[in-house]
C-alpha cells in the first residue's frame, strides 16, 4: 500500500497486550483514514456508554500524514461523548498524528480500563504500557516534564481525571483534542498519556504528481488574504476573526442575550500582539502556522477562547483571558465549552465575573469541588439542575461556539444538525456567509442554506479523513487534494467521487446517534435565538430567527440527507450507500 | 431561490457573455428551480443527479467567445491549459466534452469545475451559490479569450497562423469596442473629504471599470486611503456591486476587520505609500494580460515555465513595466513586485494577471491610466501581428 501503512496498532488495557489489526486496502481506500477509518472500527459498538471499557478510543491518522501534502499533518481521535451522549470525534493537530505515522502505524485502537492509571509508550514497531502512579492528577505541562523528551505526547489533565465532562485531550502541550468531553473517556480507561516516537517514512506513489498538487494548494493558500493577508490567521492567528464577528454583530455577548461586545476594539488580536509580542507555532507541515505562544511560554488564546473569555462573560481584562486559557490547557478542560459554561453561570446567579472569580470557578470546575462540581458537567446538566434549562445555550447538550446563529442562518441550521453537538466545524458556513469563499451567501437567508450545509458537512468528514486542516480549505478545495490523494495512494480519486465518501461517512455518524436514541427534536437551537434580537449593524438590526423558517430549511436538509421527518435514516438512502446490515 | 438565479443570468447578458434567452441556469436545494423552461433541463437534471451540486449553468457563450472557443475546442484535444495565471491558480485546466450528454458531462465535471461542450457551450456549476457557476463560466470565456489571442501572436511570429486561424481573430477583432482616449464621462472629483462621497465615488469607479471590460469575472479590486485608513473593496466583490462591500482597514493594523478584504490589500497599500497617491484600481484587461506574456527570450531561458512568478528580466510593453508575482502575500506575492515598481503617472502590468494604475486624488486618474495600458496594449498587439 502507498500512503497507508495497512497497521493498526490495537491496545487492551485490561490485559496490557497489544495486537496489529491489518485491514483489507478496500476498507482503506473506501473510508479514507481520519474519522472515516475510525467510524468504521467504532460501529459495531457505538451503543455501548463511554465509561464501558469495550468502548474503543480511536486514534486515527490519514493517508496525507507524514507527507510533504500541505497542511496534513492531523489526526482524528474518535469515541463516545460523555457530554453529549452522541459520537464524539475531534480533529487534532501538533506532531501525534504525523510521529505515529513515523513509527509506522495508522492508527490506535484502545479498549479496556487499565487497573491503575497508565500510559502507552510507542517506539516505532514497540509498544509498551507503564504505570503513571506519579502523574495521578498533574498539569499536562508538568506531566510532559516528566515523559520522555523527544516523544510527541497525548496526555490528560487533572479535569479529567476528576470526572469533569468538559475535558479535552492534550497534544504536544497546547494542541487540543477539543470538545465532546473526549478526556474523560481516557480517565475512564485509567489512561494518562500516549506517548510516540518514529522515524519512518510514508511511501508515496507519485512523488513528482504530489510536488505538483501541493504546489496548487499552496498557491491557493497565498491567494487568500482569510489565511495569508496581513490581517489573516497567518498574522494573527485564529483571533484573527475576533473583529470580523464584533463588526458583523455575531459576537455572542451576556451569555448569548446580545451580539456585539463594546470593549470588543480593546480585546482584538492586535491588541494581544501589542502586549505580548507572540511568536507564531503551528501543527506539523503545515505553512500557515496559526497558533501563537507568548515570550513566557504561554499559549496565546484562540479566536473562541477569546470571544467566550471575553464578550461572553463580560470580561475585559486580557490578561485573565490568557491566564484563563493557560489554566484551561494546563488542566485539560475544553475552553469553549468552559467560557460558555461561566456565561451560563452568570445568567443563572446573577453574578458579576471578576478577574479572580473567573480564574477560581475554573479551578473549581477542573478540581470537581464546590461550584466546580456541577459546572463540570457542562451548562446543559449544570442549567437544568439550578431550575434554569433556558440559560444553558447548546445544542444536544453541548456548548455553542462563538458565532451567533442569528448573524448567519447557515450556522444556526449546521448548529442544529451537527452529528456531535455545538459544534461550528462540521460545516462551517462562516466561511461563505462571512469571509466570502469561494463565494458570499446571504447571511440573513435560509434560501439554499440546506444544501450547502449538506455538501459541506460531507466535504469536511472527507478532510478529517485525509487527515487535513480544515482551514486549508478555507481556499483550496477537494479538487486539488484529491489530486494530492491520488499520488500519494496511487488510487485514482475524483472530488466527486471523495464528497460520496463523505456522505457516506457522515451518513453513517447519522444512523449510530438514531440508534442511541437521538431524533429531529435533538436538531434544535435553544429558544432564546427565536424569541430575542441581537444586536445591531449599521443601520441593519439584527432580529430573532424566524422558526418557521429554520424548521422549513431543517425539513429541506433531512430531505437533502436521507433522512425522514423524524431526522431518522431512510432504510433506502442507507441501502444506497451500502450501510444498511 | 428564483431571484438569486435571474440574477445571474442577467449579469452574464449584460457583460456579453451570453445572447439575451439563452443561459439555463438551475438551483437546487431541496427543490430545483430553474430560470426559464427549456428541453435541455432534462439532461441538465441528470448531471444534478449524479454530483454533489447546488448549481448549474449551461449556455452558448455569444460572439467573439462562441467563435474563439470552437475553434480551441477543435484544435486542443479535449483539454483546454488557459495560459493567464488567475485561471490556472483557480480552475487548472479546461475539459472538452464532444457532446451534451449527461453521463459525459458527469465525468468532465468529477474532476473539474467547468467544461467546454464542443460547439455547443460552457457547463459550470456551483455547490455553495449559482454565482460560483457564473463566476466560472466567465473565466472560461476570458482565459480562452487570452489563449487565442497569445497563440495567434505566437504561431503569427512562427509564421504558422492557419487560414481557419486567421478567420476567427477577424471575426473576434470585429466585436471588439473601440476603447476611447479618454473616459466618457468625468467621475467624482477628489480628494474626499467626506466618506459617503468618497464611498459613492468608489462605487462609480467600479461600475466605471467594469462598463470598459477592464475587468474579468475574477473581479480586480479598488481602494481609497481616507485618513488612517485604507477603504478596499472585499474580497469577492464585483467592482458593479460595491456598496456594502468595502472593508475600512487601519494603516497602523489596530484591527482585523479587514481580514475579508481583497487579497491584494498589501499592494494597494504600498503602492499608495509608495506613490503618495490616494486612489488605486486594479483590473484584468484581456490585452494587457495577453502582451505582458510575449516575450521574445521564449526558448532561451531558465525560468521559462515560471515567468509569471520568476521572471528575472526587466520587461515593458510600450513604456509600461511588466513584473511577475502572484495573487496574494505568498514569497512570489505580486505585493512584492508592483509597489517597487509603479511611478506616478503610469501604470504596471502583472505577468498574464492585470494591471495596477493610480491617482494623486480620485479616481479620474486612475481609470486613465488603466485605459491608457489596455489601448497600447491592444495597438502594440495589432502592430506586432501585422494588423
Ligand atoms: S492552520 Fe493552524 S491548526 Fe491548521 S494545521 Fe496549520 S497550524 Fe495547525
Ligand atoms: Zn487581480
Amino acid at each position: 500500500m502507498y500512503g497507508w501503512h495497512g497497521k493498526i496498532l490495537c491496545i487492551d488495557l485490561r490485559e496490557g497486550k497489544s495486537s496489529t489489526l491489518t485491514l483489507p486496502q478496500e476498507v482503506y481506500g473506501a473510508y479514507i483514514g481520519g474519522k472515516g477509518l475510525a467510524g468504521y472500527l467504532l460501529k459495531e459498538r457505538m451503543s455501548l456508554g463511554w465509561q464501558d471499557p469495550d468502548m474503543p478510543l480511536v486514534l486515527m491518522t490519514g493517508p496525507l500524514v507524514n507527507t510533504r501534502a500541505p497542511t496534513s499533518g492531523r489526526m482524528c481521535v474518535m469515541s463516545r461523548s460523555p457530554l453529549t451522549g452522541t459520537l464524539a470525534d475531534s480533529s487534532v493537530g501538533g506532531s501525534f498524528g504525523s510521529t505515529l505515522k513515523k513509527a509506522g502505524w495508522d492508527g490506535l485502537v484502545i479498549t479496556g480500563q487499565s487497573r491503575e492509571l497508565c500510559g502507552i509508550e510507542i517506539r516505532g514497531s514497540q509498544c509498551s504500557l507503564s504505570p503513571a502512579r506519579a502523574l495521578q492528577g498533574m498539569g499536562v505541562s508538568q506531566a510532559r516534564e516528566r515523559l520522555e523528551g523527544r516523544a510527541s505526547s497525548l496526555i490528560i489533565g487533572p479535569a479529567a481525571e476528576n470526572g469533569a465532562r468538559l475535558a479535552n485531550v492534550v497534544v504536544d502541550s497546547h494542541f487540543f483534542a477539543g470538545r465532546n468531553g473526549l478526556g474523560l473517556v481516557c480517565a475512564a480507561k485509567n489512561l494518562k498519556y500516549i506517548t510516540v516516537l518514529g522515524e519512518g517514512k510514508t511511501k508515496v506513489w507519485d512523488p513528482e504528481g504530489l510536488q505538483r498538487a501541493g504546489e496548487d494548494i499552496n498557491r491557493l493558500i497565498a491567494a487568500s488574504p482569510v489565511l495569508s493577508g496581513d490581517l489573516g490567521l497567518s498574522s494573527f492567528g485564529t483571533g484573527a476573526l475576533y473583529d470580523l464577528m464584533d463588526s458583523r454583530r455575531m459576537m455572542p455577548a451576556d451569555n448569548f442575550r446580545h451580539t456585539h461586545f463594546p470593549a470588543a476594539t480593546e480585546m482584538n488580536a492586535p491588541a494581544y500582539f501589542r502586549e505580548y509580542s507572540p511568536k507564531k507555532a503551528g501543527c506539523t507541515g503545515c505553512r500557515i502556522q496559526c497558533k501563537r505562544r507568548s515570550r513566557d511560554k504561554r499559549p496565546m488564546p484562540e479566536f473562541e477562547t477569546m470571544s467566550h473569555f471575553s464578550a461572553l462573560i463580560g470580561n475585559e481584562s486580557r490578561e485573565t483571558v490568557v491566564e484563563a486559557n493557560r489554566l484551561c490547557t494546563e488542566y485539560g478542560l475544553d475552553t469553549i465549552s468552559t467560557g460558555a459554561t461561566l456565561g451560563c453561570y452568570a445568567e443563572v446567579t446573577g453574578q458579576e465575573l471578576t478577574p479572580d472569580k473567573i480564574l477560581g470557578l475554573i479551578e473549581d470546575i477542573a478540581h470537581c469541588r464546590g461550584e466546580g462540581a456541577d459546572l463540570a458537567l457542562g451548562s446543559a446538566a449544570y442549567a437544568a439542575a439550578q431550575g434554569s434549562p433556558e440559560a444553558a445555550v447548546t445544542v444536544k447538550g453541548q456548548e455553542l461556539p462563538a458565532y451567533d446563529p442569528r448573524g448567519a442562518y447557515g450556522m444556526a441550521l449546521a448548529y442544529a444538525t451537527s452529528t456531535r453537538g455545538g459544534c461550528h466545524l462540521r460545516s462551517y458556513p462562516i466561511v461563505h456567509e462571512i469571509l466570502r469563499k469561494p463565494v458570499v451567501t446571504d447571511r440573513f437567508s435560509f434560501a439554499g442554506k440546506a444544501r450547502i450545509i449538506k455538501i459541506a458537512e460531507d466535504m469536511n468528514a472527507v478532510v478529517d479523513s485525509l487527515t487535513a486542516c480544515k482551514f486549508a480549505f478555507l481556499s483550496a478545495t477537494l479538487e486539488e487534494y484529491a489530486k494530492a490523494l491520488t499520488a500519494v495512494t496511487g488510487i485514482e480519486y475524483s472530488q466527486q467521487q471523495l464528497l460520496d465518501i463523505g456522505e457516506r461517512i457522515y451518513f453513517r455518524e447519522r444512523m449510530l446517534n438514531c440508534a442511541n436514541g437521538f431524533t429531529a427534536s435533538d436538531d434544535d437551537l435553544p429558544e432564546r435565538f427565536f424569541t430575542h434580537k441581537g444586536g445591531s449593524f449599521e443601520d441593519l438590526e439584527v432580529p430573532p430567527l424566524d422558526r418557521e423558517a429554520f424548521l422549513e430549511a431543517r425539513g429541506n436538509y433531512y430531505r437533502i440527507r436521507g433522512l425522514d421527518g423524524e431526522g431518522l435514516p431512510l432504510p433506502k438512502k442507507a441501502k444506497e450507500l451500502g450501510l444498511w446490515a | 431561490m428564483k431571484d438569486i438565479i435571474d440574477k445571474y443570468v442577467s449579469k452574464l447578458e449584460q457583460a456579453e457573455l451570453a445572447e439575451p434567452g439563452q443561459a439555463l441556469l438551475g438551483f437546487l436545494d431541496a427543490d430545483l428551480v430553474w430560470n426559464r423552461e427549456d428541453p435541455q433541463t432534462e439532461i441538465l437534471e441528470g448531471v444534478f443527479e449524479r454530483i454533489n451540486i447546488n448549481s448549474l449553468l449551461f449556455s452558448p457563450p455569444r460572439e467573439p467567445y462562441r467563435s474563439i472557443i470552437s475553434y480551441l475546442c477543435r484544435t486542443n484535444e479535449g483539454r483546454i491549459l488557459p495560459e493567464d495565471c488567475e485561471t490556472r491558480t483557480f480552475i487548472h485546466d479546461i475539459p472538452v466534452v464532444p457532446s451534451l450528454d449527461p453521463e459525459r458531462l458527469t465525468q468532465a465535471l468529477r474532476t473539474r469545475k467547468a467544461v467546454m461542450v464542443q460547439d455547443r457551450g460552457i457547463v459550470a456549476y456551483g455547490w455553495v451559490s449559482p454565482e460560483q457557476a457564473y463566476i466560472l463560466y466567465s473565466s472560461v470565456c476570458f482565459a480562452c479569450f487570452v489563449k487565442f489571442f497569445s497563440d495567434y501572436l505566437q504561431d503569427s511570429k512562427n509564421g504558422s497562423v492557419a487560414p481557419e486561424q486567421r478567420e476567427v481573430l477577424h471575426k473576434a477583432l470585429s466585436y471588439l469596442d473601440p476603447l476611447p482616449e479618454e473616459p466618457d464621462a468625468e467621475l467624482e472629483r477628489g480628494p474626499f473629504r467626506d466618506k459617503a462621497r468618497m464611498i459613492r465615488a468608489m462605487d462609480e469607479a467600479g461600475k466605471m471599470v467594469v462598463g470598459y471590460k477592464l475587468v474579468d469575472s475574477f473581479f480586480g479590486n479598488i481602494s481609497y486611503l481616507y485618513g488612517d485608513t485604507l477603504y478596499i473593496s472585499q474580497t469577492s466583490s464585483s467592482l458593479d456591486e460595491l456598496i456594502g462591500h468595502i472593508d475600512p482597514c487601519p494603516l497602523d493594523n489596530s484591527s482585523c476587520a479587514g481580514i475579508t478584504a481583497s487579497s491584494e490589500l498589501p499592494a494597494h497599500r504600498d503602492i499608495l505609500r509608495k506613490t503618495g497617491h490616494l486612489a488605486v484600481l486594479h483590473g484584468h484587461p484581456k490585452f494587457s494580460v495577453i502582451m505582458s506574456m510575449d516575450c521574445d527570450k521564449r526558448g532561451d531561458c531558465d525560468k521559462e515555465g515560471e515567468c509569471f512568478r520568476r521572471c528575472p528580466e526587466q520587461r515593458e510593453v510600450r513604456g509600461y513595466p511588466v513584473v511577475p508575482g502572484e495573487v496574494g502575500t505568498g514569497p512570489f506575492g505580486l505585493c512584492r513586485t508592483v509597489p517597487p515598481a509603479i511611478e506616478e503617472d503610469k501604470g504596471v502590468i502583472v505577468y498574464g494577471h492585470g494591471v495596477f494604475a493610480t491617482g494623486a486624488r480620485d479616481f479620474n486618474q486612475a481609470l486613465r491610466g488603466l485605459l491608457d495600458v489596455e489601448r497600447n496594449c491592444r495597438e502594440e498587439y495589432l502592430r506586432r501581428i501585422g494588423e
